[in-house]
């Protein structure tokens, strides 16, 4: 059998501080295909993000590994581009020197110093942030901030694309736009992404597959739930579609009847 | 936002915005307006210290005029100082030189000695916030070092250098150095989580990652200590220089008082008072230069 592109294969993580130890994900094994778009979704306090941190290196895993492309990678690195919940845009410099900082770190030795700035302007254009090159982070909405985020990202031309959250601190209006902008990326660059979120809606209408996680502590993946409906979606034409209402369904019923989130209640 | 209702089926990247911008035209108010506005922005920030002043030097006039007292009343300071204020320059050789220039030989030091700190506590300061060890290790020493006074090393660095001049300078460094340690290792530690996911992310190294995240994270931090320590340095070198001898404006305060020369002293002060709070302010300058857009997240 094939490996897929992208494969975490039987990881457990737990945390330990001083004698206790959380054991926080347990044997949870996925693969990813190119170009797919994958969610992950569950409960806050499931331990989606450390999955993701897992991926992008940021955190050690504690048993079993991930394989991008049958490589086992244990570091961080420009591979796997995290697009983090809360942007992590260096205040002191501008949009531009965001990206830049990425560009030229990823494509110091193999582009020219004009290619690279054509190739930042480039990624700007792709989340429509051009026009704001020269302002600092703290002068955009957190809507911008969060398309710099993605540019920053896009620019570093990630095998895998990490979205933690990314839209989980913006207003609705502003989360449909990203959603589209995204979705319209998608469907030009072919990325494969794997997305954490905790937005029935937003998993259903941008991913091939849902993978949602039990609860924690030692939460698994309780299901993968395909999204058979056509690309490119159409958010209105979506609201009304049989076969959207059911997968929502599917995801609602698992966040809400079998894995019902006791605490929060 | 002026978007045009989209009715095509397929997704693509959200239009640009198509809308012109519009200049919206300022109101253009009147001059006489304006320079009034300017005038009283001016008149509330100058006129209360003025009075204050003002109000400072009469009660001092009216208290120290009285038969006996012991120090002179500031009109008299003026008369006395008079040849001191308006000749900073002169110099008849030996230590009866111009305020100007014991001020420069004082502020010669300051910078030597402020300089060295600043570059050693920056270096110590990011080793303590980025290595625990470091830091058990480190950390006890500096809290305990950065509580003497500065005076009390100036015996122990005359012993070590057995000359006036770099003792002086190496009590300016010893006690602008641990603010600085002190507040770049906060700010060191205080660098958020995320920057450093980025740094690693993108595999910075650790030269990038001191020049490109280090510094700008921690710059303000950074630059609250350094400017403690330009206080303290100037705190410490009248005093340092009282002992020292040689040209240096704490040298002439002592002069000044053992020939009892009670305005000269006076004058003096007011110097050091004057010049250390342009210090001040060229550095806080400094730090709103290059923090600028670091504290605002």
């Amino acid at each position: 059998m094939p490996y897929p592109y992208l494969k975490i294969d039987h990881v457990d993580k737990s945390f330990t501080r001083g004698t206790t130890e959380t054991e926080v994900l347990k044997d949870i094994t996925l693969g990813i295909e190119k170009g797919e778009y994958v969610s992950i979704i569950g409960h806050s306090g499931c331990g989606k993000s450390t999955l993701l941190n897992l991926v992008a290196g940021l955190l050690p895993v504690s048993a079993g590994c991930v394989l991008l492309e049958n490589k086992e990678v244990n570091d961080p690195g420009p591979d796997r581009a995290v697009v983090f919940q809360n942007h992590s845009l260096l205040p002191w410099l501008t949009v531009y020197g965001n990206v830049k900082l990425a560009v030229d770190k990823v494509f110091g030795s193999s582009k020219s110093r004009a290619e690279r700035h054509a190739w930042v302007m480039h990624n700007l254009d792709l989340v429509q942030m051009g026009h704001a090159k020269d302002k600092r982070p703290a002068e955009i909405s957190g809507g911008m901030k969060q398309r710099v985020g993605l540019a920053r990202a896009l620019a570093m031309e990630p095998k895998v694309l990490l979205l933690d959250e990314p839209f989980g601190a913006l207003d609705a209006l502003t989360r449909a736009h990203l959603q589209d902008s995204v979705m319209a990326i998608h469907s030009k660059l072919g990325n494969t992404v794997m997305m954490i979120t905790h937005d029935v809606d937003e998993a259903v209408l941008l991913s091939d597959r849902i993978v949602m996680m039990t609860n924690g502590p030692a939460a698994r993946i309780g299901e993968v739930l395909d999204v058979p409906l056509a690309r490119p979606r159409k958010r209105l034409a979506l609201a009304a579609d049989p076969t959207y209402l059911k997968c929502r369904q599917r995801v609602l019923e698992f966040l809400y009847e079998r894995h019902r989130f006791v605490e929060a209640a | 936002m002026n978007m045009p209702l989209r009715t095509t089926e397929t997704v693509m990247a959200l239009p640009a915005s198509s809308a012109a911008v519009v200049a919206i035209p300022t109101k253009q108010v009147p001059f006489a307006t304006r320079l009034r506005t300017h005038a009283q922005n001016i008149a509330v920030n100058v006129i209360p210290p003025v009075l204050v002043i003002a109000l400072v030097l009469v009660v001092w006039q009216v208290l120290c005029s009285k038969p006996g007292a012991s120090l002179p009343p500031p009109l008299k300071v003026l008369d006395d100082t008079w040849e001191l204020i308006i000749d900073p320059f002169f110099d008849r050789g030996g230590l009866d030189k111009g305020l100007f220039w014991h001020m420069s030989a004082s502020l010669q030091r300051v910078a030597l000695g402020y300089a060295l700190a600043a570059i050693a506590g920056v270096a110590l300061g990011t080793l303590v916030g980025q290595s625990t060890w470091a830091m058990r290790g480190l950390d006890p020493i500096f809290q305990v070092l950065r509580t003497v006074p500065p005076l009390a090393w100036l015996p122990l660095s005359l012993a070590a250098f057995r000359n006036g001049q770099p003792s002086a300078i190496f009590v300016i460094f010893i006690t602008a150095i641990w603010p600085v340690i002190i507040n770049t290792a906060v700010g060191i530690r205080n660098i958020p989580q995320d920057y450093r996911n980025v740094a690693q992310v993108l595999r910075l190294n650790h030269l990038e990652f001191f020049f490109k995240i280090m510094v700008p994270a921690a710059a303000p931090y950074i630059f609250t200590g350094l400017r403690i320590g330009i206080g303290l340095s100037w705190l410490a070198i009248v005093a340092a220089e009282m002992l020292i001898g040689g040209v240096g404006i704490g040298f002439f305060i002592w002069d000044a008082w053992n020939s009892s020369r009670i305005s000269e002293i006076i004058l003096a002060l007011v110097y050091v008072g004057l010049v250390g709070f342009i210090l001040d302010r060229i550095v806080a300058a400094a730090a709103t230069i290059v923090t600028r857009g670091t504290a605002a997240n």
